[in-house]
């Protein structure tokens, strides 16, 4: 059967979003054949029916959603989309999850870009297949110009929890060693140094990746680690304090020992931010034994995500639910939550 | 990185430490001005490493802490007008006034945006001649500069749908201030680095004599601070009441005079309030009357909008150095960042903050 076209305008001259792409129609499948199924096809989607019909291997499943509003949705570094599949495949693996399906939900500002909208959805192939996850079911809707700042993306993801892994924020005990997988703050700064209004140039780009497969070649090492996050927005700093506060127990760090790449650095001495409060989105928080910890770091260090791995710190039984950081002076501070957003100093 | 972690290194930094305790033979009460000090003194834990005879008391530098909670009134009135863009430094958006904040305004429909320079809200003001550019001109003598240059630009353009919000206060006088009190403790003063980059320091060299005090201009790094400290414990052990400039990389006698005078084409010398502290003569600048027309409080008639502080607040005192944040009955209970009672609790540089930030229940560190 052939389908005369009911508008005698040809359907994909548009080159932006239109509120009839998510409206269910003609244009919103031409959107899913010519824009998301060329890249994200598999036997899963390509049934185009409502849901996905899974069989999940024994075990726990771990199960997680997050939505990705990031402006400006392209940046150094990455995009939304491919920030939507890591952050996702992320949050499972720090689980201790083998991450496996995820689903996607685009919320889409009338008069977006198809283009950008096609260089997303490519993105978002391109990382799940890195990261080993299948996108087994998905949405589209379209809101009117100013209803949205562009695209809005969801994602949720299901993984098998391997087993023997125990991995929860209660489990810190005193003496374990805290390990970060690399410099702070990059996701965080480029970003902001990529937002319209900052008169400054910088090369900073986002640390946007999956840590699933260096996850897996840590716990197939060593499987009793304590707890592992992935600090994203807060920083290292709210996920240290979060750690803290869930085991009531003290967590001490050096200075000396954080790793700041320079630009990052000059960047947030600039605009007096502190690097332990900018996200993150490819670096890892582990809480390991100590006797582990060596076993840990020449495994991550292996591993392109990990290349810059240290202890940064140790658990303590002083101070409880608090972080507390020796500067290079030998003198004490705290490392609170930020609080909200983080603002650029006058002076 | 160059021009920072030579002024962080632990080395020099320990040298002048024992240099402060060989040389101090009694105590000393020295006042850092600037909040941007106080932050950096916390944040290292300087204060922790000194010797008892050394304390340190936290001065009114900070623009955000000493904004009038009137100006924050008639700002958040602006802020909240259709057909307004309120734009102001990022700091500024979390100040309370007495029941809500700009972030609150903007969450209401107000189009309020961080800029970080005056220069970009007046851009804005080109790119929407449509609507009315409110900017929030707060500050010390650092940032006069650019907010008078905003204003030479707009008035020279044409640019009418412009104003600004101007709460400038200036040092010198404030420091007179606390030295000519009753409750006075303050024996030296650490000036401001950057306030002095801009105003140098050579109108310190009054104040230095009237009252007998020394006065060190130094930087915002642990190493200037520390030879900031040094400096002036020197200068009180030998009795010499001098200014002594230990910023020389960035602080002239003279200070930067295109800065100077593009102030002085804009702004007149104003009596003026500041949050906590009151009426300090001749402390503040205010538009001249050249350049009425880009006054925000005039324009959108707002001048009759007044307001006054929570009477639990103890800022006044932590401002001037005869309160010590820790030793406020409501610091850490009643108030804290998340409900702040005055604004030295909200801004980062507030030394209330940087307390409760890096300090509270010090006895447990």
């Amino acid at each position: 059967m052939t389908i005369a076209p009911a508008c005698p305008l040809p359907l994909m001259q548009h080159e932006t979003v239109q509120m009839a792409h998510g409206a269910g129609g003609r244009l919103s499948q031409t959107l899913m054949q010519r824009v998301f199924m060329p890249h994200l096809h598999n036997s899963f989607l390509d049934l185009l029916d409502d849901q996905a019909k899974l069989e999940l291997p024994a075990g726990r499943t771990a199960f997680t959603t997050d939505t990705y509003v990031v402006s400006p949705v392209f940046f150094p570094g990455g995009n939304i989309g491919e920030l939507a599949v890591n952050g996702t495949v992320n949050d499972l693996a720090v689980g201790g999850a083998i991450p496996l399906y995820l689903s996607t939900g685009f919320v889409l500002e009338e008069g977006f870009s198809l283009v950008a909208l096609e260089t997303i959805v490519m993105s978002m192939a391109s990382a799940a297949q890195n990261a080993g996850v299948i996108i087994v079911t998905g949405d589209t809707k379209v809101v009117g110009k100013g209803q949205c700042d562009s695209i809005f993306i969801n994602t949720s993801g299901i993984g098998t929890i391997r087993e023997g892994v125990n991995l929860s924020c209660c489990n810190l005990k005193k003496g374990d060693c805290i390990i970060l997988s690399g410099t702070v703050g990059d996701h965080g700064m480029a970003i902001m140094t990529s937002r319209e209004g900052l008169s400054f140039q910088s090369h900073i780009t986002s640390d946007c990746a999956a840590l699933n497969g260096m996850i897996g070649k840590v716990l197939d090492a060593v499987p009793m680690i304590h707890a592992m996050r992935d600090p994203t927005r807060g920083g290292v700093a709210a996920t240290l304090n979060e750690l803290a506060h869930s085991s009531s127990v003290g967590i001490e760090i050096n200075e000396t020992s954080i790793p700041v790449k320079p630009d990052v650095r000059g960047a947030c001495e600039l605009l007096g931010i502190d690097p332990l409060h900018v996200a993150n989105e490819g670096k890892l928080v582990l809480v390991v034994p100590a006797e582990c910890s060596e076993t840990v770091l020449n495994v991550m260090r292996a591993h392109e995500h990990g290349r810059d791995a240290v202890i940064i710190g140790s658990v303590v039984n002083d101070h409880p639910g608090m972080v507390v950081m020796r500067t290079v002076f030998g003198s004490r501070r705290i490392v609170d939550l930020p609080l909200g957003e983080q603002l650029p100093r006058i002076c | 990185m160059k021009y920072i972690d030579e002024y962080r290194d632990p080395l020099l930094a320990r040298n002048l430490l024992e240099e402060i305790k060989r040389k101090a033979t009694r105590h000393w009460t020295i006042m850092e001005i600037c909040g941007g000090q106080t932050h950096s003194i916390i944040r290292n834990g300087i204060d922790q490493l000194l010797p008892d005879s050394i304390e340190l008391v936290h001065g009114p530098g900070c623009p955000v802490c000493v904004t009038p909670l009137e100006s924050i009134e008639r700002a958040l009135l602006i802020a909240a007008k259709k057909d307004v863009i309120f734009t102001s430094f990022g700091d500024m958006l979390r100040v309370p006034g007495c029941s809500k904040d700009l972030f609150m305004v903007r969450s209401e429909g107000g189009d309020v945006r961080i800029v970080f320079s005056p220069l970009d809200a007046l851009q804005i003001a080109r790119d929407n001649p449509l609507k009315e550019i409110v900017f929030f001109a707060v500050g010390f003598e650092t940032t006069a500069p650019a907010n008078a240059m905003a204003v030479y630009q707009a008035a020279r353009e044409g640019i009418e749908n412009f104003s600004v919000i101007v709460s400038q206060v200036m040092v010198p006088p404030a420091m007179c201030a606390i030295l000519s009190s009753p409750d006075n403790r303050v024996q030296g003063f650490l000036a401001a680095g950057h306030v002095c980059a801009i105003m140098g320091y050579e109108e310190y060299e009054p104040v230095a004599r009237e009252f007998n005090v020394p006065i060190v201009p130094t930087g915002f790094e642990p190493v200037d601070l520390l030879a900031g400290i040094l400096k002036t414990l020197e200068l009180l052990e030998e009795g010499r009441s001098e200014v002594v400039n230990l910023y020389r990389r960035v602080v002239s006698r003279e200070g930067n005079r295109f800065a100077q005078e593009t102030i002085r084409k804009v702004f007149e010398v104003r009596d003026r309030q500041w949050r906590g502290i009151g009426l300090i003569p001749g402390s503040g600048l205010g538009l001249r009357p050249d350049f009425s027309r880009f006054d925000a409080e005039k324009k959108f008639n707002v001048t009759h909008i007044c307001a006054s502080e929570s009477p639990q607040c103890k800022s006044g005192s932590v401002l001037q150095g005869i309160l010590k944040p820790d030793a406020c009955p409501a610091f850490a209970r009643e108030c804290t960042p998340e409900h702040p009672l005055g604004a030295t609790m909200v801004s980062s540089e507030g030394a209330c903050a940087a307390y409760y930030n890096y300090h509270r229940n010090a006895y447990s560190l």
